[in-house]
């Protein structure tokens, strides 16, 4: 079936937009004095003509891109509902802050006394965040999540080498991100799964099993992917603690207890915080991201170079001179205009309400599950806080899957939640409204969902076959891998 | 659904083992190449190298989800499904024929007694599936 | 909402937080602040920089300043971009990945590889990222040769990267024309190396013949290229051209504005063969059930979120936005204006050159073989000089002997096509009066 809206993918490639001759920029005249170009460089060194490189105006350039434009959906067009991901609104104030050219047109390698401005804002954000987290020290330098949680695994591994033994095992439930694995795996480590219990959470008796003299660290997300809190979180870190391990904590669902509760009180040794998720910095279609990372006081000396410091006269200043730091996770200073948005929204907010921000995402959450758990096939009954995880239990009697349900939400107008995460459901939807939606659109989404499970039952073809309203519809996912088309050729 | 042939012998970890004189033919199962979806790529080991039982042997990439392959047996691999890698669907297609993916030399023919029967086999996967 | 969920208050919902952890008080934080005054505090923290707002800056190192068109920032600010989620469905993000497909076709092209990825954090990460692939393709092999010559935060990173992975990294110098010691480099290349990686133009500004590098070094050997300043792109030859495998970057020289080190955009191209083991994501092309052409993440099987502990890096979130606004820039300037940036720069370079060249106390101690950037040598600290520089309103450069010891006396100036005539001649004469101040 092709529909009229269907038809709307039309925009070419650049590439093919190409024509001899346009041109999309002007430089001024070379104003010195022209020298032979082999006089600079032997000719072995240059390149002929960049082949096959585009030849466009602005305009084309212009409708291209916006044309691209239109066949995305984004948080700013409505519920963007990603489980994990927390899709809040981006305040434009942000993109503002981070563009004021005294900022913007900073160095990286500029010294000290030239950048106390943005020095002083790196140090007003780690305390902030020092706050936030209830930890004596975070480092800025991480650019994502998964950056971050190298990041803290290598600070464990230095810590735990420095007093003679790196040991061998990283404990990760089963309900964790895939990045967890990955970065325990790229600090050196090998992982041990651990399962959830019936409630979903972990059981502080399999952890008591699991920790060995090997085990380094437990990675566990609180709350869980489930959005479900782990109470027994302080057992957690006496348990691991007496046998001299870590407890680290990915922080991707910070936005459900932000100023409710801090990682530092419930005896957590290490968390990242994706900026990106809790404090708003916008995802950009993936990115760039921020994840500092907070640290416990016995991690302190093992943070990345360079730290940002403050002197009595209060000027400020970058620390390279850390001898039991585990070196530089990435050249200069980190994503700084990240950081910039970041602590604007932390700025904006201030602290009633950053508390505000956990309240109403849990109380949208909540409303979501209550209105849909008769609709929807509900997993794991545990309370949860920002997210709630159903499955298609229910309407594969139908033989509609989850990946059906998701997209048919797109033609209701709707991106779909996050889908087939955490692997220990089956089927899964994971769905997370964040704070920023007002009741009616949490109302409008949920209807679409209702109406949904009513088509799986009645006309469960039409679901099957979703989208039909999109620029395009299911793609041929088996062909792209198979015989990969990589980039454009002539 | 492709009834399991009786002519082979199957391992848990779903490959099948279909022996010609001292020479083995593997692939994995019918079943197995249901449950993984449209198969994208194989990875197979190079003709010549020495395998060992129960070893991983390569991998096979479904859309989503990627698998490890074991060696059913020990031996030296003496032919590799070269039309595998330009045509993967292959697996889904014709797992016990065109899909093949090695041909092994074996070392110890006693290994095969290890595996299961079609019967078993079939019984395994009924078991696996209904929960 | 409270009725529907059936609980009394909002906080019943946080009834699984333990009482002895959750906070009694409001976190001590400023805020809340309006936007007016959000401004007002960030307004004054932006003018206690110098910046190149009312500095002409010659400092590179890693981050250039070039010009980005007006459209391109206009354009990323579109919401459909600015506020998107990484493209996880392809039918409402073709926006997104038709971009990303683009944007690994210009790299391709312009490092005359294979296959490119959506993009890495960074220039030093894309170059770990490319030493851990290099290990893995090779069996058994545990060294990486590293150029000295590589810019030695990139050299840092990797080191924290690889600490704990039995990889040892072995440095190699340069000679004294500032390019990699070939005769060090070979004699470095033992059966136990894996890969070796250089910089071109490397962290003096010195371009490398990718050839003679290419010879020195071992077949079985990955050769990785880092190009720090993507704008020579346009203009020198590309690594794909002279047997490299591998070639890793720093995208922000693509009108990406310097703000302080980042967001920058990282980016690696790869030889065919590579390409199942290629960390990040990557695009392709496909149809959909009604035959049209659409895009699409793809060899997702290499990734965290499906081989977890086994995949090629942990990477996920990227840095999406600021490849969009690579592709662009990219796009905008095109076949001629690519080699019209490279070739102002380059020819603004040698023009500096020339002027300092002919100062006296001023050295300019490597090769000729330069793109854009280049070391300055006087008989007096590079701290001081740049500081004399600094109340002449110019940012004068990098002195290198925060990196390496014996080099105080020298610096890194970088030139690119937003410096006119009148600011090199001002520079020139600042540094010929700032020496002559020094003598006395």
């Amino acid at each position: 079936m092709t529909t009229p809206e269907a038809t709307n993918n039309r925009e070419g490639l650049i590439f093919e937009h190409s024509k001899p001759g346009r041109r999309g920029y002007q430089l001024p005249n070379l104003d010195v004095p022209e020298a032979s170009l082999g006089d600079i460089l032997p000719s072995n060194l240059l390149r002929d003509e960049i082949k096959d490189e585009v030849e466009v105006s602005e305009v084309d350039v212009i409708r291209h891109f916006t044309r691209l434009s239109k066949l995305n959906v984004s948080i700013d067009a409505g519920l963007y509902p990603l489980g994990s991901c927390t899709m809040k609104h981006n305040p434009r104030i942000n993109e503002e802050i981070a563009r004021v050219p005294g900022f913007a047109l900073t160095h990286p390698l500029q010294p000290d006394h030239q950048v106390q401005g943005n020095l002083a804002l790196l140090w007003h954000l780690e305390q902030t965040l020092r706050e936030i987290f209830g930890m004596p020290r975070v480092t800025l330098q991480p650019v994502a999540g998964a950056h971050g949680e190298l990041t803290g695994i290598l600070m464990i591994h230095k810590a735990l080498s420095t007093s003679g033994n790196a040991r061998k095992y990283i404990l990760i439930g089963d309900s964790a991100h895939g990045t967890n694995p990955a970065s325990a795996a790229f600090a050196g480590y090998e992982i041990k799964e651990l399962k959830s219990s019936s409630r979903g959470t972990l059981d502080p008796a399999t952890l008591a099993e699991a920790v060995t003299e090997d085990v380094a660290a437990l990675m566990i997300t609180v709350p869980n992917t489930l959005g479900v809190f782990e109470s027994d979180i302080k057992k957690f870190a006496d348990i691991l603690h007496a046998k001299g391990a870590y407890l680290y904590c990915d922080g991707a669902n910070l936005n459900s207890f932000v100023g409710i509760a801090r990682p530092g009180d419930m005896g957590i040794d290490v968390i990242h915080s994706n900026l990106h998720k809790t404090f708003s910095t916008p995802h950009g279609g993936g990115g760039p991201g921020a994840g500092p990372v907070g640290v416990s006081e016995k991690l302190v000396p093992f943070v990345p170079t360079p730290t940002v410091e403050r002197r009595e006269d209060g000027t400020y200043y970058l620390e390279h001179h850390r001898p039991d730091s585990i070196g530089r996770m990435r050249a200069f200073n980190g994503n700084f205009g990240v950081l910039v948005r970041a602590l604007t929204y932390m700025r904006s907010m201030g602290p009633d309400g950053l508390r505000r921000i956990a309240q109403l995402a849990v109380l949208n959450a909540n409303y979501i599950r209550a209105r849909l758990k008769s609709s929807y096939h509900l997993p794991y009954d545990a309370p949860s806080l920002h997210e709630v995880v159903f499955s298609d239990k229910k309407q594969l009697e139908h033989d509609v899957h989850t990946l059906d349900i998701a997209k048919r939400l797109m033609d209701y107008g709707f991106h779909p939640p996050t889908i087939y995460f955490p692997l220990i459901v089956s089927g899964a939807l994971m769905i997370e409204p964040t704070e920023s939606e007002p009741k009616e659109e949490l109302d409008a989404f949920c209807d679409a969902m209702i109406a949904i499970a009513r088509e799986a039952e009645e006309r469960p073809e039409l679901v099957r076959s979703a989208p039909h309203t999109t620029p395009v519809r299911r793609l041929d996912e088996a062909r792209a891998a198979r015989q990969p088309i990589l980039r454009w050729t002539k | 659904m492709a009834t399991t042939p009786q002519d082979s012998k199957y391992a848990k970890s779903h490959e099948y083992t279909h022996l010609d004189g001292d020479i083995a033919t593997i692939g994995i199962t019918d079943y197995a190449q249901k449950e993984l979806g449209d198969v994208v790529f194989v990875e197979l080991p190079q003709v010549g190298s020495q395998l060992e039982g129960n070893e991983e042997l390569g991998s096979i990439e479904s859309v989503k989800a990627v698998s490890e392959l074991f060696a059913p047996v020990t031996g030296e691999v003496t032919e590799v499904n070269e039309r595998l890698r330009d045509n993967p669907e292959l697996v889904n297609s014709d797992p016990y024929g065109d899909g093949w993916m090695i041909k092994v030399r074996i070392s110890d023919p006693t290994e095969l007694d290890e595996l299961m029967t079609a019967e078993e086999y079939d019984e395994y996967c009924e078991k696996e599936s209904g929960h | 909402m409270l009725a529907t969920i059936g609980v009394s208050s909002v906080d019943a919902l946080f009834e699984t937080i333990p009482a002895d952890v959750k906070l009694k008080e409001l976190l001590d934080i400023p805020g809340p602040w309006s936007e007016i005054e959000t401004r007002r505090w960030f307004g004054a923290l932006a003018r206690q920089n110098k910046s190149g707002v009312d500095h002409v800056s010659f400092m590179g190192a890693g981050a250039y300043a070039h010009y980005q068109p007006a459209c391109v920032d206009q354009l990323l600010l579109r919401a459909e971009f600015l506020t998107a989620y990484t493209p996880y469905q392809p039918e409402v993000s073709q926006g997104t990945l038709q971009s990303i497909f683009e944007y690994q076709t210009h790299q391709c092209l312009l490092t005359g590889l294979d296959v490119a990825n959506a993009s890495l954090y960074d220039g030093s990460t894309a170059l770990c990222e490319a030493v851990l692939l290099a290990e893995r393709i090779a069996k058994k092999k545990h060294k990486v040769v590293i150029a000295r010559s590589v810019h030695p935060e990139y050299i840092e990173t990797v080191r924290t990267y690889v600490q704990n992975l039995g990889i040892e990294v072995v440095e190699v110098p340069w000679g004294s024309d500032g390019r990699v010691d070939v005769e060090a480099l070979r004699a470095a290349c033992t059966d136990d190396v894996f890969g070796v990686a250089i910089q071109s133009p490397n962290f003096f500004g010195v371009v490398e013949d990718y050839d003679v590098i290419a010879n020195a070094t071992p077949a079985a050997v990955t050769k990785i290229a880092v190009v720090a300043e993507a704008t020579s792109l346009g203009i020198l030859s590309p690594p794909g051209a002279h047997g490299f495998d591998i070639c890793v970057g720093e995208g922000q020289a693509w009108g990406i504005a310097p703000q302080f080190g980042g967001p920058y955009v990282g980016f690696m191209v790869v030889k065919d063969a590579l390409k199942r083991h290629m960390p990040g994501r990557l695009v392709g092309e496909t149809v959909d059930v009604d035959g049209r052409r659409a895009y699409v993440l793809t060899l997702a099987t290499r990734e965290q979120h499906i081989r977890r502990g086994k995949a090629t890096s942990n990477i996920c979130t990227n840095q999406a936005l600021i490849a969009l606004a690579a592709n662009m820039y990219l796009s905008l300037l095109g076949k001629n204006g690519l080699r019209e940036v490279a070739t102002q720069s380059m020819q603004k370079a040698a023009y500096l050159r020339s002027k300092l060249r002919t100062m006296n106390g001023v050295t300019l101690p490597f090769g000729n073989a330069i793109y854009n950037e280049f070391v300055v040598r006087t008989p007096y600290a590079a701290t001081d000089i740049l500081m004399d520089l600094e109340h002449e309103k110019i940012l004068g450069g990098i002195p290198l002997g925060r990196f390496f010891d014996g080099h105080e006396n020298d610096f890194l100036v970088a030139v690119t096509e937003l410096h006119t005539k009148e600011h090199l001649d001002h520079f020139a004469n600042a540094v010929s009066a700032s020496i002559a101040r020094e003598r006395r």
